[in-house]
């Protein structure tokens, strides 16, 4: 870092002319004293020059901390430059000096009072940045007198003091009674006053959700339009976010708004342009369809997006990602712009992608010719992540555009003539989803994709040409041979591609069972016997099991016919859409994701939503257009179908639990039976025979060696299961169970582990005690999760206090996050679990309560809950009964939100209390009840819906906990 | 709101820092720096998330200007930010160098004081920020009471971008209809897009504060006027061309709403050089050239290519730069080329073969030939070809767009519209114009 002071002296050759790079330069022993010295100097130039020495030490990251005193003395100044220095460095030093910074007060109080209105705003506004609070005590009053300030630049300068004083200590903005002359200033004459107000109170409002602060109604409203017209850029934007909050009463309201808007979407600064959208895309929503203005707002909308693409690329990258989400939420706007959206070959990077990604979003029958001559041509560009997604986007096209799919293939078999190592692999992997979505149709290429069998290298390429051959493989006629040559080295494979082989095998093995009864015995035991892999063991028991019981039932289930992937299968969530439609131009529609993911603390925490329209007199009509026209036909995709467009048979297609349930323990039992019962099968077959009591005796052999005592903890590790068939003893809200037995002594060589989940602070927290039965001190712990249906993951490494001696016990906590890998696992909320100490790896699964996945702000918008509850399809509805309960609907209510159910509404019909409920779930899909108490009858009736009905069970079994717990 | 802004030089060492917010902390700097600028692999994103915190950035020259927050701010309002500071950075020292940058370090905290306060942008043209940050830092303090309040109000004020009381001898204006032609085109001579993108830039030299008019033959403008006017529909046949925009953008002296109800241009102009408006046209362009492409793969050590280009405008108009890009593959050993006219040269370190002609005539013809000898290779890719891109300037604009009246009016001051000297030019460039082969 000294290193470019240093080059600092060279210039001071050049430089007879006076520069400031020379201040640069003291980079000597002993400087802080020179430049005390300095600083103490009477002459004026001389201080000056010390000052910005000292200001260039601190900007290269030099601690001059111990000059403060020095440089408070020079404040004293009539020396704007100098003072302006003076205060830049108070502002990065006071906090670390409160007691010394109180000596400036003095000098912020009176230049508050100076004539120069320019010293005015100075003083404020820097007396604003020093977060010191005997410093903020004196601001008040200054602060008070400059709102007031008949100079707009003080004005202005000290309305955003006071969001700066709010930020440090907002009970005395509060008491001091800022929030309502800040409030007056929005009625400024000057524009900028009103700009600066208005940004302020958004930012206040922001840390008090209810507080209603803005108050915007139809005069202030009027008052910010007015405004708009007038002030500068920044603050067009500071007013549109701010209007983009407001809720307008009717339709008429909402186009006049909309009307005077619109002439900002010419604005050259687009910023400004964005946040005009914003206000449009959100507003729009509460205008009648039939409404010719609807029609010319549309139209008005896609010039000015269209020229943002013709802007520094920077912005033509953000611009992108919320033109993306517009053409979720509105495709008509763009459907015709498809052209502006082809990659030109100077596009950086990050543009080219984006690019790619909307191009597919707009395809359609009448451009599909057009897209798939630039597709192709995009394909033999240089960037290998571009040719990837270009390639990826072919096969997209073929799912989208049913009749553009031959075309497709063809070029896709072009393309892999080029033998082009990444672009042959990504094209077999995009030639898997079109085989899914149009089964039984372009088998005849499968010839020529065989002949690349030996150059893929990567395992989602493998596993994709796995899948076909197994798929395939009555038509194939080596189909053994190709399967088997990937045997070999079936040890140094991904797991993706050993599962896809596994599966492959058995498909090939129910096809042609007489040649390949070998293959399927060798991968059952390569699984089962030979893999650690506890997801590759699970499927290996269950392919064996099935076959050597039920070898028709075993065809029905393996060869079950697929359900057809969807067309888009990476639309964004209709709710979270939403959400970001409000957020246009921020970041969080950059990143594509709520503000809650990625902004600390209690701002952003709230979630916007898009008023649904309420016209005058057609209400009943009306609450059917509120859900996301564009996007309701399609399912939301709530679990990554990534998994399933492999064909992951556990999940896609086992049939029942019975079919397994009551099966005798027929598949032949290897010989690492201990392992067994630790590793997988617990998890896998749990919920099955839970509560079976042939569980024992189905896997006598390790139930035998253990002691009689040792019984019930072994019991224990499978016990959680049974707890999941009763449903009793889920923690609840704040309400921690006692923990249960995760991993016994025996199967830890003498490490225990009790856990428990619970959620604290809106943290998952993973609360374990750890034992020591050995005889041996444990070390180096570490903990790890197999992917699983919420993606959590450790948010950090496990903190064990070692060594843990012999006998000792601690208890530890885990936090956990839901950004790990997904995997759609049976029961739902299994967690497999890993630990590593010094001794060994060991594997336990475990089953968390889904209300730890409930978030704080699940509580949905009463209309929005009304829309959503008609959106989702009926089948997803899901009835349960919950016996033997004694409270009332009030107390179960409480109960419930102690968990993050919040109840919404509450009715009364015939002495029937309905409430109406919902949640969020850490991943955003959100389950809405309906739960009815009858007054005195202790059954209660619960209603859930959710778009991914495969939570309902869960949701249900959390239910049952919070009430009786 | 921004949290902090930071500069950087080409190495990573900060030359600027200046923090905003509470929850931008030093090693903010650092992250970036390890993260971004000393990232092995080329940037993917000009946002980037790093532990909760998102840094914004631009690059310009081998100086990087980072933008931090932790919080769901206006992403586009920051890039803009960025670019105006940027502005605002060359209308002070010109160049924005690493020496200029340490050179005026004390300016720019200056700036960085005015410009952005708590993190939200406030005024930052250049224009009024001059009046009272100067280079010499003092001059404020000798202001009068007059001009203080004068540099406040202009700097608060609904005209933020012109300070009252500028006087001329001789009033001026130059209007500049500058143009850039994009064209992608396929082998075939097939347009698979084209699109102009033009800007209007003005440089004013006039008194007082005057109200200007501008017109230009917008499609929807000169019909709505021949519906008022005329009857019959022959003026709309024998009179002038209009053009049809697609969207277009103004400088935000231009009175959107008025723009917005009327489609009239009015504005009071800040002093000096700026851009009155940018717009885009699809319509009937007129494609300056026509590059026809022949190539031939001779065996597997050959290519023949022949490039004829044509000029497709007035016989009496000349173009001029003209520079026409072919590029070659990568194991290309020797080229041989012959042209009709100008120079052209094989240069080894572009991978291509550049064609200059100083200049050339509309409606005429050009050709170049060229063998090109390749090394044999064993690499299975194919070479692909890039597409021929041409550089060029003609003195029209290939959009069609005419520029009809700027009209001045400044009622205090004594001169009119009469008296003000204006000057037009068009001038269209190529902007990404490219030819596949």
């Amino acid at each position: 870092m000294q290193e470019w002071a240093n080059q600092l002296c060279e210039n001071r050759q050049f430089g007879s002319k006076m520069t400031d790079s020379k201040y640069f330069t003291t980079t000597k022993k002993g400087e802080i004293f020179e430049l005390k010295a300095e600083l103490n100097s009477d002459k004026k130039e001389k201080k000056k020059e010390a000052v910005k020495k000292v200001i260039a030490s601190m900007t290269v990251g030099k601690d001059v901390s111990a000059l403060f005193p020095d440089v408070v003395n020079c404040m004293q100044t009539d020396n704007l430059e100098l003072k302006k220095l003076v205060y830049l460095y108070l502002m990065n030093y006071a906090k670390s000096q409160p007691d010394m910074a109180i000596m400036a007060v003095n000098t912020f109080v009176k230049d508050c009072e100076d004539p120069n209105p320019l010293i005015r705003a100075l003083a404020v506004r820097t007396m604003g940045c020093i977060r010191v609070d005997k410093i903020t005590e004196y601001l008040c009053e200054p602060l008070r007198k400059c709102l007031k300030d008949e100079d707009p630049y003080v004005r202005k300068t000290a309305a955003v003091c006071v969001a700066k004083l709010h930020d440090i200590n907002a009970q005395l903005v509060e008491d001091q009674g800022f929030l309502d002359t800040l409030k007056d200033l929005i009625s400024d004459s000057n524009p900028m006053v009103v700009a600066n107000a208005v940004a302020a109170l958004s930012e206040i409002a922001e840390s008090h959700p209810n507080s209603n602060l803005l108050d915007l109604n139809p005069q202030s409203i009027n008052k910010l339009l007015t405004a708009l017209n007038e002030c500068t850029e920044w603050g067009q934007i500071f007013i549109l976010d701010c209007l983009a909050n407001y809720t307008p009463r009717d339709d008429r309201e909402s186009q006049s708004i909309c009307e005077r808007v619109t002439p900002r979407l010419s604005h050259a600064n687009s910023a400004v342009v964005l946040s005009a959208v914003k206000v449009l895309m959100k507003f729009m929503e509460m205008l009648p369809k039939d409404l010719d203005y609807y029609g010319t707002l549309l139209k008005k909308l896609a010039p000015p997006l269209v020229t943002l693409l013709s802007a520094e690329p920077e912005l033509q990258y953000v611009a992108l990602r919320n033109i993306n989400l517009i053409v979720q939420k509105r495709p008509e706007i763009l459907k015709h712009e498809m052209k502006v959206f082809f990659v030109k070959y100077n596009d950086p990077i990050y543009v080219k992608l984006e690019k790619l990604d909307i191009m597919i979003r707009l395809a359609s029958q009448a451009n599909i010719a057009q897209v798939l001559a630039e597709l192709k041509e995009y394909a033999t560009e240089v960037d290998v992540d571009f040719v990837r997604k270009a390639v990826r986007a072919i096969g997209r096209c073929a799912i989208k555009v049913e009749q553009s799919a031959e075309r497709c293939v063809s070029t896709l078999l072009d393309l892999i003539q080029t033998k082009v190592n990444y672009v042959v692999q990504e094209a077999i992997v995009v030639i898997k989803d079109i085989f899914r979505k149009y089964p039984n149709k372009y088998e005849s290429v499968i010839a020529t994709l065989c002949e690349n069998l030996d150059s893929l290298d990567e395992p989602e390429a493998r596993a994709a040409m796995i899948w076909i051959v197994g798929e395939y493989a009555e038509r194939i006629d080596n189909a053994d041979e190709l399967l088997e040559s990937f045997l070999e080295g079936f040890h140094d494979e991904s797991t993706q591609v050993q599962l896809q082989l596994l599966t492959a095998i058995v498909k090939l093995f129910l096809k042609k069972p007489t040649e390949t009864q070998e293959l399927v015995q060798q991968v059952l035991s390569l699984a089962t016997q030979d893999s650690d892999n506890p997801d590759l063991r699970d499927r290996g028991y269950i392919y064996w099991r099935l076959l050597s019981t039920d070898p028709v039932a075993a065809k029905e289930v393996v060869l079950a016919e697929k359900p057809l992937i969807s067309e888009e299968t990476d639309l964004i969530e209709p709710t979270l859409l939403e959400e970001l439609i409000c957020h246009i131009g921020t970041l969080a529609s950059v990143y594509h994701k709520p503000p809650s993911a990625f902004v600390e603390g209690s701002r952003g925490v709230q979630h916007k939503r898009i008023p649904i329209r309420s016209g005058s007199g057609e209400s009943s009509e009306s609450q059917d257009t509120g859900g996301a026209p564009g996007a309701t036909e399609a399912p939301a995709a709530v679990i990554p179908s990534q998994g399933d467009l492999l064909g992951d048979l556990l999940n896609l297609d086992l049939t029942p639990p019975t079919s397994t349930a009551g099966a005798p323990p027929g598949p032949p039992m290897p010989m690492g039976g201990m392992d067994l019962l630790g590793g997988g099968l617990d998890s896998l077959l749990g919920g099955d025979i839970g509560g079976s009591p042939s569980m024992g005796s189905g896997f006598g052999a390790p139930a035998a060696v253990m002691p009689s005592s040792l019984n019930a903890p072994v019991g224990g590790g499978l016990g959680d299961l049974f707890d999941l068939g009763g449903g009793v003893g889920m923690p609840m809200g704040t309400f921690v169970p006692p923990k249960t037995l995760w991993l016994p002594a025996m199967k830890g060589k003498g490490l225990e582990i009790m856990g428990t989940f619970a959620r604290r602070a809106g943290v998952i927290q993973m609360e374990m005690t750890l034992t020591n039965k050995a005889m041996s001190v444990m070390t180096d712990f570490a903990i790890q999760f197999n992917r699983n249906s919420f993606g959590l993951a450790p948010a950090g490494p496990l903190q064990v206090p070692t060594p843990l001696s012999p006998n000792q016990t601690i208890d530890v906590s885990l936090p956990l996050n839901n950004g790990g890998p997904v995997m759609k696992m049976e029961p739902l909320n299994n967690l497999q679990v890993a630990v590593k100490n010094n001794i060994d790896v060991f594997y336990f699964s475990c089953q968390y309560p889904i209300s730890m996945l409930f978030v704080e702000d699940g509580k949905m918008d009463r209309q929005v809950f009304l829309a959503t509850w008609k959106d989702i399809p009926n089948e997803n509805e899901a009835q349960f009964q919950i016996n033997d309960c004694h409270l009332n609907s009030d107390a179960a209510s409480n109960k419930l939100q102690g968990s993050n159910v919040f109840t919404i509404a509450k009715r009364t019909v015939e002495g029937q209390d309905m409430l109406y409920q919902s949640m969020k779930l850490t991943n955003g899909i959100c389950v809405l009840t309906e739960l009815r108490v009858q007054t005195g009858s202790p059954t209660y009736t619960v209603s859930l819906k959710c778009r991914a009905a495969e939570v309902s069970q869960c949701v249900f079994q959390c239910y049952e906990a919070a009430l009786k717990n | 709101m921004i949290g902090g802004l930071f500069i950087y030089n080409h190495k990573g060492e900060v030359l600027i820092s200046r923090v905003y917010r509470d929850d931008i902390g030093r090693n903010a700097v650092d992250a970036f720096r390890v993260n971004v600028i000393h990232a092995r692999q080329q940037v993917r994103s000009p946002v980037t998330n790093i532990a909760r915190t998102s840094f914004f950035h631009v690059k310009r020259s081998n100086i990087w200007l980072a933008a931090v927050t932790k919080q769901n701010v206006n992403a586009a309002m920051v890039f803009e930010f960025l670019y105006k500071m940027c502005d605002v950075m060359t209308a002070y020292f010109s160049k924005i160098s690493e020496e200029n940058i340490k050179n005026n370090f004390v300016l720019i905290y200056e700036l960085l004081d005015e410009i952005l306060d708590f993190g939200y942008p406030q005024n930052s043209e250049s224009g009024a920020l001059k009046t009272f940050i100067t280079q010499q830092g003092i001059k404020s303090q000798h202001h009068s009471k007059d001009e203080q309040s004068q540099i406040t109000s202009q700097v608060t004020g609904q005209i933020g971008w012109r300070r009252e009381g500028i006087k001329y001898r001789r009033n001026e204006l130059f209007l500049d209809v500058l143009e850039s032609v994009n064209l992608l085109m396929s082998p075939q001579g097939q347009v698979l897009s084209a699109h102009v993108s033009g800007r209007v830039v003005m440089k004013s030299y006039l008194s007082g504060m005057p109200e200007c008019k501008f017109g230009m033959n917008d499609k929807i403008v000169i019909d709505k006027q021949q519906g008022k006017g005329a009857t019959s529909d022959d003026s709309a046949k024998s009179g002038k061309q209009s053009i049809a925009i697609d969207d277009c953008t103004f400088h935000q002296c231009v009175r959107l709403s008025k723009f917005d109800s009327e489609r009239s241009i009015s504005f009071i102009p800040p002093d000096g050089d700026y851009e009155l408006m940018r717009y885009r046209t699809t319509k009937d362009i007129i494609l300056p050239f026509r590059v026809i492409p022949l190539v031939r793969e001779v065996g597997r050590t050959k290519l023949e290519v022949k490039v004829v280009i044509k000029s497709n405008f007035k016989a009496s108009l000349l173009a001029q730069k003209i520079e026409v890009r072919i590029p070659t593959p990568l194991n290309t050993s020797g080229v041989q080329v012959i042209c009709m006219k100008g120079k052209a040269k094989y240069k080894a370190s572009d991978n291509a073969i550049v064609w200059k002609i100083k200049r050339m005539a509309g409606m005429k013809e050009s050709q170049i030939s060229a063998e090109i000898e390749l090394l044999p290779t064993n690499e299975k890719k194919k070479w692909t070809r890039p597409p021929i891109s041409m550089n060029f300037e003609v003195p029209f604009a290939p959009s069609g767009l005419k520029v009809r009246y700027l009209k001045v009016f400044e009622s205090k001051l004594n001169y009119s519209d009469h008296d003000v000297i204006k000057w037009v030019r068009y001038i269209g460039r190529s902007g990404i114009y490219e030819t596949r082969c």
